[in-house]
């Protein structure tokens, strides 16, 4: 497999990127100019905007999902090489720019592309295969029932006779489109579910030009942005004498909320932006956490107006029982932090925008750019580069929008970039929230009532259906969302990376309250939930079941080695299970995390090599973020600006190891890219009170380790 | 403004820039090498990592004034045909999820290597402090280690 342009001179790489509007976009306007007909004549099979095929035989795919981290690059390309029965290695992949009209919903989020795109874009491939078929029939004069395909030839069966696809491209777009396609049978898989590379590999390691913030173009301007010190600040006015004199500065405009720096250089933007003088004014309160915070002591002493789910009478159990536990958990703002800052090309000029850079929602990239210009969205171009990063943080269209402003009033093509302190300010955040956990324990010395609190800065609180919700006749979760000027949003697993923690801890502290086995407890559990359902189960049981049995197994959960100590939890999310245990031992006072084991039920695995590495990498963050990093306000102001106080796991606290399983399914694929996530701190935490009696109820957990 | 030569990846480049540029902005916007990132500027991260001489240096933090007759190799520089050892072991354990720290993974690493060409885990905790943000850890060390297999001749 190649990318595309590889074996184009980077001169004419250049060239082709600023026709096009970006490097990538080269197959795709090849694809988006060509109709089926005119395929023909450009010796191009084009059945779909999802793949072409010309004489030469050269296949390409297209890529339509932007690019993050999460593999999606490579891993639908590879649903089309399997229905379409090409050499993986032969094929080139290309990136679509956006265009909403061929490929439906192109953003990155909520783990769902793979999910939504598994069976249409398989579809595409196989009508291609058949269209194929029917050109190497009609050339030979048989049956399409005898014959068959097999990396890149038809092959008629009886007589041996073969044509390459690049040999039937031209007469195969002539072939009528079929209605109706079969797909592969699972067990024929020849690509999907093998390991295979990343399909950037090479450009990654070679340091290609593959980034938003690595856009060149002619003419073009660096700059660097002014922007708000605060929430609840905003611009009133600005002196850029100093500014104008740093040599390389070349203009400096402002829009309604910034002002722009613009520079033949990033170091002269930077130097220019610093020597601004701007005044900024009071537009709302200016809030700090420790506010915060005890807003949320006081509200989650309260029910809410209505509970988010009531099943039985959870006051009433708790008011019976034998014994009731009740923990607080907490958990601070986080940054999304993507390594590679906030930025985007724009070159906004005479009513036409030509979009390129980061963002994980292209489509509303594109709507909030037309309505901030007042412009057609027919007159928006939006390219898509390999992004470095998404976690959530370009599920807003914030960057594009500000690019895009701050080109239309210098009338000049620009780069936009943030530095980290900006981005530290700039961030739609994790919300930090706080839960109140109540449960309750029958004369039986069983769990019969479960009562949750919960509260976070802005956006949904608790995940309500939550397991063990149906296991237990009396459940109640009632939530608040605690208003406020300082932005929030989706973090990878929105709501369940702070859920995940506090509930699996919670359910870790009632199993040794019970004396049980941690997870003896949640199976049992899951069989109450099978056999005495209350309210609406909202997972599959024997699914959740399976990954709790195999991480037993692989993890060897029941043998017990001295001075190492293990932590269990298992998360259900993005309709997908998943079960860890990690085994870490105490090193003066510090956890060090020897090993995690997870299994994963996702459904059928595209990329297993990609699937792993998602499983690994949310691991890794999770327990990153659940150890050491913290986003605290004073007065609207971050006081954490970059990773020196921002603090970030290095390679000496990851896990020696992360092995994970997949359950061997055929059944849909679901999400991979945020399930493995929410889990890990509990498992962590849980494995840190085995080894030290220590319940750790407030993340990071570092800090409180040193308590 | 101010006129410097220095040597990148073998080849003396000329460029005329504010003397207290860091050598990363001299890379990435007037030498067009774009393979160095940025993450931080301040040290941190090491997305900008470059070699001077066989030393792994932070390219964000480092003035061009101060780069002199050293020797500076970028990513791009590493290798002719993108196959030295250590792009080798990145490929072949699929490090890379978004990919942006890798360029700086893989030049402290080769910095490391060049130091220690049989490194334990210790030594690779105490000379990888590049930021992931992927979490793609497990995997670097065990390309690290590969690397030095292929190294060696393994
Ligand atoms: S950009 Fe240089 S260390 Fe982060
Ligand atoms: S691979 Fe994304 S930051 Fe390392």
């Amino acid at each position: 497999m190649k990318q595309a342009p590889t074996n184009i001179s980077r001169r004419n790489f250049l060239k082709i990127t600023s026709l096009a509007g970006g490097g990538v976009l080269f197959g795709f306007e090849l694809l988006a100019n060509v109709a089926p007909e005119a395929a023909a004549n450009a010796a191009l099979f084009a059945p779909n905007a999802y793949l072409s095929i010309d004489a030469n035989g050269i296949i390409t795919l297209m890529a339509p999902n932007p690019e993050i981290g999460q593999g999606i690059k490579t891993s639908l390309p590879m649903l089309l090489a399997e229905e379409l029965d090409v050499d993986w290695n032969k094929v080139v992949i290309t990136q679509a720019a956006f265009d909403k009209e061929k490929y439906g919903n192109q953003s990155a989020g909520g783990s769902g592309a793979i999910k939504g795109r598994y069976e249409p874009i398989r579809k595409a491939g196989a009508v291609a295969r058949q269209m194929l078929i029917a050109a190497a029939a009609q050339t030979w004069g048989v049956p399409e029932a005898e014959c068959a395909t097999e990396n890149g030839f038809v092959i008629h069966k009886t007589s041996g006779k073969k044509l390459s696809y690049g040999e039937l491209s031209t007469k195969s777009a002539s072939m009528p489109v079929p209605e109706n396609v079969t797909l592969k049978d699972p067990k024929d898989f020849k690509i999907i579910g093998k390991r295979i590379k990343n399909i950037d590999n090479k450009n990654i390691l070679t340091g290609k030009p593959l980034f938003g913030i690595d856009t060149r173009r002619e003419g073009m301007l660096y700059c660097m942005v002014s922007r708000p010190p605060a929430f609840g600040k905003k611009l009133r006015s600005f002196d850029d004498t100093e500014a104008r004199k740093i040599p390389g500065v070349k203009n400096v405009v402002r829009t309604e909320t910034v002002v722009a720096v613009l520079a033949t250089n990033t170091w002269a933007a930077k130097k220019g932006r610093d020597a601004l003088k701007v005044e900024w004014e009071d537009a709302g309160k200016l809030e700090s956490t420790t506010e915060h915070i005890a807003a949320f002591k006081n509200l989650i002493q309260q029910k809410s107006e209505k509970p988010d789910r009531n099943d039985g009478d959870a006051e009433k159990a708790l008011a019976s029982a034998k014994k009731v536990l009740e923990s607080i958990y907490e958990v601070p703002v986080l940054s999304h932090a993507p390594m590679e800052p906030i930025n985007f090309f724009a070159d906004v000029r005479d009513g036409k925008a030509d979009l390129y850079g980061p963002t994980q929602v292209p489509g509303r990239a594109i709507t909030d750019v037309a309505k901030a210009l007042g412009i057609a969205e027919a007159n928006i171009t939006l390219g898509l580069p390999r992004q470095g990063g998404g976690f959530g943080r370009k599920l807003r269209s914030d960057n594009v929008v500000e690019a895009a402003l701050i080109s239309a009033a210098a009338k000049a093509p620009i780069q936009m970039l943030w530095t980290r302190e900006d981005d530290m300010q700039g961030d739609f955040y994790r919300p930090n929230s706080m839960f109140k956990y109540k449960a309750a324990i029958n004369n039986n010395n069983e769990l019969d009532g479960w009562h949750l609190t919960a509260v976070a800065l802005g956006g949904r609180p608790a995940a309500v259906d939550n397991f063990p919700a149906g296991a237990l006749a009396n459940y109640r979760v009632d939530g608040h969302s605690l208003q406020s000027n300082i932005q929030t949003g989706p973090w990878r697993a929105p709501t369940h990376n702070a859920v995940g923690f506090a509930e699996q801890s919670f359910l870790d502290e009632i199993a040794h309250e019970l004396k049980k086995d941690p997870i003896d407890f949640r199976l049992e559990l899951l069989e109450r939930a099978k056999n005495n359902a209350a309210g609406k189960v909202n997972y599959d049981i024997e699914k959740f079941k399976g990954v709790i049995n195999q991480v037993r197994q692989m993890s060897n959960w029941d043998k017990k080695t001295p001075g190492r100590f293990k932590g269990f939890a298992a998360y259900y999310s993005f309709s997908t299970y998943v079960a860890e245990v990690a085994e870490i031992s105490i090193v003066n006072g510090k956890p060090k995390v020897h090993k995690v084991y997870a299994a994963v039920n996702c459904g059928q695995v595209v990329n297993l090599s990609g699937a792993e590495n998602q499983v690994q990498g949310a691991i890794v963050d999770g327990l990153a973020h659940a150890w050491y990093t913290e986003l605290t306000f004073d007065k609207g102001t971050v006081q954490q600006k970059n990773f020196n106080t921002y603090k970030m796991m290095r390679i000496q606290d990851a896990p020696l190891d992360v092995e994970v399983q997949f359950v061997a399914t055929n059944d849909k694929p679901t999400g991979l890219g945020e399930p493995a996530l929410p889990p890990i701190a509990a498992v962590v935490c849980n494995a840190i009170f085995a080894a030290t009696g220590k319940r750790i109820r407030k993340l990071p957990f570092g800090k409180e380790l040193n308590a | 403004m101010a006129s410097y030569t220095i040597t990148v990846n073998n080849q003396k480049r000329t460029v005329d820039v504010l003397p207290d540029t860091p050598l990363l902005w001299v890379l990435r916007d007037e030498l067009n090498l774009v393979g160095t990132k940025f993450g931080c500027g301040i040290a941190q991260c090491g997305a900008c990592t470059v070699l001077m001489n066989d030393n792994a240096i932070r390219s964000c933090s480092y003035p061009v004034s101060a780069v002199g007759t050293n020797k500076i190799t970028t990513i791009e520089g590493l290798s002719e045909n993108g196959d030295h050892p250590v792009q080798q072991a990145w490929d072949e354990m699929d490090v890379a999820q978004c990919g942006y720290c890798q360029s700086g993974q893989v030049m402290a690493a080769t910095a490391l290597l060049k130091r220690k060409p049989n490194p334990t885990d210790e030594d690779i905790n105490a000379a990888m402090s590049n930021i992931c943000r992927c979490g793609t850890y497990v995997r670097i060390r065990k390309a690290v280690h590969l690397a030095a297999e292929k190294a060696a001749g393994k």
